[in-house]
């Protein structure tokens, strides 16, 4: 079977998903290969969630904020920004190769656009092909199962309580 | 009747004896650990051997602490040992908790460590081909050496662990401290990070912090720090802000920076993720251009992100060590 | 029928060690090897560090002397700047090192030592310790001990701000300089560390010069080996331990060579064998002989014993005399007897005691210029000590930017693997009798060969091996056509 990359993508609420949506109603085709998370924005990308989807497998990882200028809460892209200039060194320095991880401006208008990155971004990481460290993660699935699991035994403490 | 004495073993995997140095710097304390335990296994001072681990039965040991990462076979044979023949296995210091130092050749390839000890330095014996085996024979019999792992694994990779006293070394106060709660039987709930505070380096640091905006960041060495004022805050990257406290600040106040021993505050699963975003935020830009210039003066963002705990981060390792 | 005997692991020592002891049919020795199991691979992984980082990380090497480490890798740093160092940083240095020395000395001389002397080579196991010395000494001396060291490290503490894992050393000096109030703090500490070194030697003449059994194992026994001395000296040829020269002297008094850091690879060379992670240093223009004695051996020692033979003088009289007693009893210098150097260590801790005193009271030791900003990158340094338990080689590269390119080190203890080897050898064939059953006294005996060194094998084995199977595989049109292997043994 041929390789399909999964790419993971953070997507802010205010510009960039609004601009995924976008391209979805105009029924915009685009590779099906990016799974979507949405935050707020994308100055709420923590590092440690772009490590922990290419230690879940991802192939490439996506953040997408507003453009300069026009984050909803004024400060946050930039914060993004500056993040992401030691991210992608870290991630270089892990020896994934910086085509991988990507931070991009796509604003609510750009839904033509997101599309085109996806295609882009996706036909890139077809010939790199896997990424070069293997998962060290569960699968999500079983992650969010055991978060579950202690979550009702939690609550089962407490009406024993 | 006499009470029956605590039956405690300290041992040391990939290590430097400095967590065991630490033990002795509780000073007289030994003393009062020997009145209420017999310390059957501790290597460094103490003339217990494998064999004698090896005949006790399993939980027998009221107490084992491990320091040390898990580098090779005979590490990881000893963990399993001891955590078999232990009611309580604690992983005591860094390198136990989350690699450690020796953390750091997950960067590297056995194969290049091998070519940089044995195949190509200024001192090695001209021509040098041989190199150390698991197994060589000579006409007298078979010697064996432990396997390299081809990484460097933290001891909860190889066993459960119990308690986790951090530090590189810990604090002596907090091996003491600890060490009583367990001859009181006063210990948290299992999993626990002991012998520590749950604030984070910054919290307990005399440094005078203002505001953080860098333009500029400079290495230890190319200025002179003013020992009153937060390092980070004069550009010295300083890991205080995404470390656990405990240690007594030693560093800061010699007037060098955190470099993270203490491992992360808690619930915070990648300590070199929450390093680069501090220093990051502190960058007074906007402009992509300048910020990149400014980070630019920042090397080995590796090194500095995970000094102690590669092992521990959520990729472990680097494509070349593989 | 033959068999193997394993002492594992090794114990009373810093680091993981083994001791593999082949009996031949008649119960005799045919063969005895001291193997090291361990190893990180320092040298690989400090490259691509910044170069100020790396006497902070190579402090943990070893948590027992890591301001050894620290000290030779701030000069081999301190050289890739050029050299540049503020004159007050090196007193204050070698201060510090001085009490660092004094922790070293005491924990080996008591905890990992004495118990041999003072609870007997044979005494049951479980009482063979620090445990064992206190409940015969009685707690007052064993308070005096634990009280002494405490003292050591609260003097680097002071001093350095840390005692395990000093971050002090920069390009250019120190991080933090000594104030009036810290001083004063200081010295009475070093005043009662004086004392504490005559109470030592006053011991070591009680409880192992009084014993004549111990005096024939020391003079006579088989812990002798006719290998040559390694020791750094100052510019009089007396003992120092932060600077100076390397001096090597065969086991008659003759000065082989000398050098100077920067040229320690023209003198040193390293062999290694597959049945041990650690490499055996040898004098390199005498070529690898194998493991043997005898005046053309390129094999030598580097241990506070081999200081001492090879150094004319101590640095400070009380030491001096110290040395000049232990020599004549000894029957000379140099002296090839191995256990001596117990008594060598203390010996040492005088010059340690004494050399504090004098910072204490130097005028300009609480002085502010204890760094300066280095203005260039010259890309390479060696900087050599003499760790507590041999002479410590740093050597690193560094690029225009002070990055880590490359770094080689030779451990203190390293230069003492080949010696432990054969020692080891020469004592279990001696305590192990053809048909008698070797009991825990006669292993205990065997173990007291490699004691007498102060070993740190974590030190020691910095670096890292692997196994190494070579297999090359030649394809054409997606056949294999040869196969070649190379194997490790």
């Amino acid at each position: 079977m041929e390789f399909e990359p999964v790419i993971v993508g953070f997507l802010c609420n205010w510009c960039s998903y609004t601009g995924a949506d976008l391209a979805g109603t105009a029924r915009i085709k685009h590779a099906p290969n990016l799974r979507t998370i949405r935050v707020m924005c994308s100055g709420r990308v923590d590092p440690t969630f772009v490590l922990k989807a290419f230690a879940a497998g991802a192939d490439g990882v996506l953040v997408c904020g507003c453009h300069p200028g026009d984050c909803h809460y004024i400060e946050g892209n930039y914060k993004a920004m500056r993040r992401f200039e030691l991210l992608k060194r870290m991630v270089a320095g892990y020896g994934i190769d910086e085509r991988r991880l990507r931070l991009e401006w796509v604003s609510a208008s750009e839904g033509e656009r997101f599309a085109r990155l996806v295609d882009e971004m996706t036909a890139d990481l077809r010939r790199l092909g896997p990424c070069e460290l293997a998962p060290t993660l569960v699968p999500w699935q079983s992650d969010l199962g055991t978060l579950a699991g202690e979550a009702a035994a939690a609550e089962r403490e407490v009406t024993h309580g | 009747m006499a009470e029956r004495k605590l039956q405690v073993a300290l041992y040391w995997g990939a290590a430097c004896g400095g967590c065991d140095v630490a033990v002795l710097d509780t000073d007289a304390f030994i003393l009062d650990l020997a009145a209420v335990a017999d310390i059957r296994f501790w290597p460094i001072a103490v003339d217990g051997k494998y064999a004698d681990v090896e005949a006790m039965a399993d939980g027998e040991l009221d107490l084992a602490l491990f320091n040390g990462a898990v580098r090779n076979s005979e590490n990881r044979r000893l963990a399993e040992l001891l955590r078999r023949k232990a009611k309580i296995f604690v992983a005591l210091g860094t390198c136990a908790h989350m690699g450690g130092i020796p953390g750091l050749a997950n960067g590297a390839s056995r194969e290049e460590i091998f070519k940089r000890a044995y195949l190509a330095n200024p001192s090695l014996e001209s021509g040098n081909i041989a190199l150390p085996a698991v197994e060589h024979k000579v006409p007298a019999g078979t010697l064996d050496v432990p396997e390299f792992y081809r990484r460097v694994h933290k001891l909860d990779d190889i066993v459960p662990v119990d308690y986790y006293v951090p530090g590189c070394p810990p604090a002596p106060d907090q091996v003491k401290a600890v060490l009583l709660a367990v001859v009181q039987g006063n210990l948290p709930a299992r999993g626990a990070v002991v012998g520590c505070s749950e604030r984070a380096v910054c919290d307990d640091c005399d440094r005078r912090k203002d505001e953080k905006k860098v333009k500029r960041f400079y290495r230890p060495w190319q200025v002179i720090q003013d020992p009153e004022r937060c390092l980070l805050e004069q550009g010295i990257i300083c890991a205080g802000s995404v470390t656990r406290s405990g240690c007594g600040v030693r560093c800061p106040d010699s007037g060098m920076p955190c470099r993270g021993c203490y491992g992360p505050t808690a619930n915070v699963r990648d300590q070199g993720a929450k390093l680069i975003s501090a220093v990051a935020s502190i960058v007074d830009s906007r402009d992509p251009q300048e910020i990149a210039s400014i980070l630019g003066e920042v090397p080995d963002i590796m090194g500095y992100a995970y000094r102690f705990g590669m092992p521990a981060a959520t990729l472990q390792r680097t494509v070349g060590s593989l | 029928m033959s068999r193997t005997i394993q002492i594992d692991p090794i114990t009373r020592l810093e680091g993981h060690g083994k001791i593999t002891i082949f009996l031949d049919d008649q119960g005799a020795v045919e063969d005895c090897y001291f193997q090291i199991p361990e190893l990180r691979g320092f040298e690989r992984f400090v490259e691509g560090r910044p170069i100020e980082e790396l006497p902070r990380i190579v402090t943990r090497i070893c948590g027992v002397c890591p301001a050894s480490h620290h000290m030779a890798s701030a000069k081999a740093v301190d050289a890739c700047f050029g050299g540049q160092v503020a004159p007050l940083a090196h007193k204050l240095r070698d201060m510090y090192y001085h009490a660092h020395y004094i922790h070293s000395h005491i924990a080996h001389f008591y905890a990992l030592a004495a118990p041999d002397f003072v609870c007997g080579p044979g005494c049951d196991p479980a009482q063979r310790n620090i445990l064992g010395v206190v409940a015969k000494v009685g707690l007052e001396i064993g308070g005096q001990v634990i009280a002494s060291r405490s003292k050591a490290q609260r003097i680097q503490a002071i001093l350095g701000g840390r005692t395990t894992h000093l971050v002090w050393c920069l390009p250019g000096g120190v991080s933090k300089g000594l104030t009036t109030d810290e001083l004063a703090e200081i010295r009475p500490l070093v005043g009662e560390l004086y004392d504490f070194t005559q109470f030592s030697l006053q011991l070591f003449r009680d409880v192992i010069l009084g014993n004549p059994e111990y005096v024939e194992l020391i003079l006579n026994g088989p812990y002798t080996l006719d290998v040559h001395n390694m020791g750094l000296v100052d510019q009089n040829n007396a003992v120092n331990f932060y600077d100076g020269q390397v001096r090597v002297v065969d086991f008659e008094g003759r000065e082989i060579c000398r050098y100077s850091p920067a040229e320690y690879a023209t003198h040193i060379a390293e062999h290694v064998e597959p049945w041990t992670y650690l490499k055996f240093p040898y004098l390199r223009q005498r070529g690898w002989q194998g493991f043997r004695e005898g005046l053309d051996t390129s094999l030598y020692t580097a241990t506070p014993l081999s200081r001492l033979n090879v150094a004319d003088r101590m640095a400070t009289p009380q030491a001096q005399a110290a040395r000049e007693e232990m020599f004549s009893t000894l029957g000379g210098r140099p002296c090839r007897a191995l256990l001596a150097a117990h008594w060598a260590r203390l010996v040492e801790m005088v010059q340690n005691a004494e050399m504090l005193k004098r910072y204490c009271d130097d005028p300009e030791i609480t002085g502010p210029e204890y760094r300066l900003i280095p203005d260039r990158i010259t890309g390479e340094g060696v900087g050599i000590v003499e760790a507590m338990r041999g002479t410590l080689t740093h050597h690193y590269t560094c690029d225009q930017n002070g990055i880590c390119t490359g770094a080689n080190l030779i451990v203190g203890t390293t230069n003492n693997n080949a010696a432990i080897h054969m020692v080891t050898k020469k004592v279990a064939s001696t305590m192990i009798r053809p048909g008698v059953e070797p009991d825990n006294g006669v292993l205990n005996l065997i173990e007291m060969a490699f004691r007498s060194f102060d070993p740190c094998f974590s030190c020691a084995t910095h670096s890292l091996p692997g196994r190494m199977p070579l297999i090359v595989t030649l394809m054409q049109g997606g056949e294999v056509v040869r196969t070649f292997r190379r194997d490790p043994s």
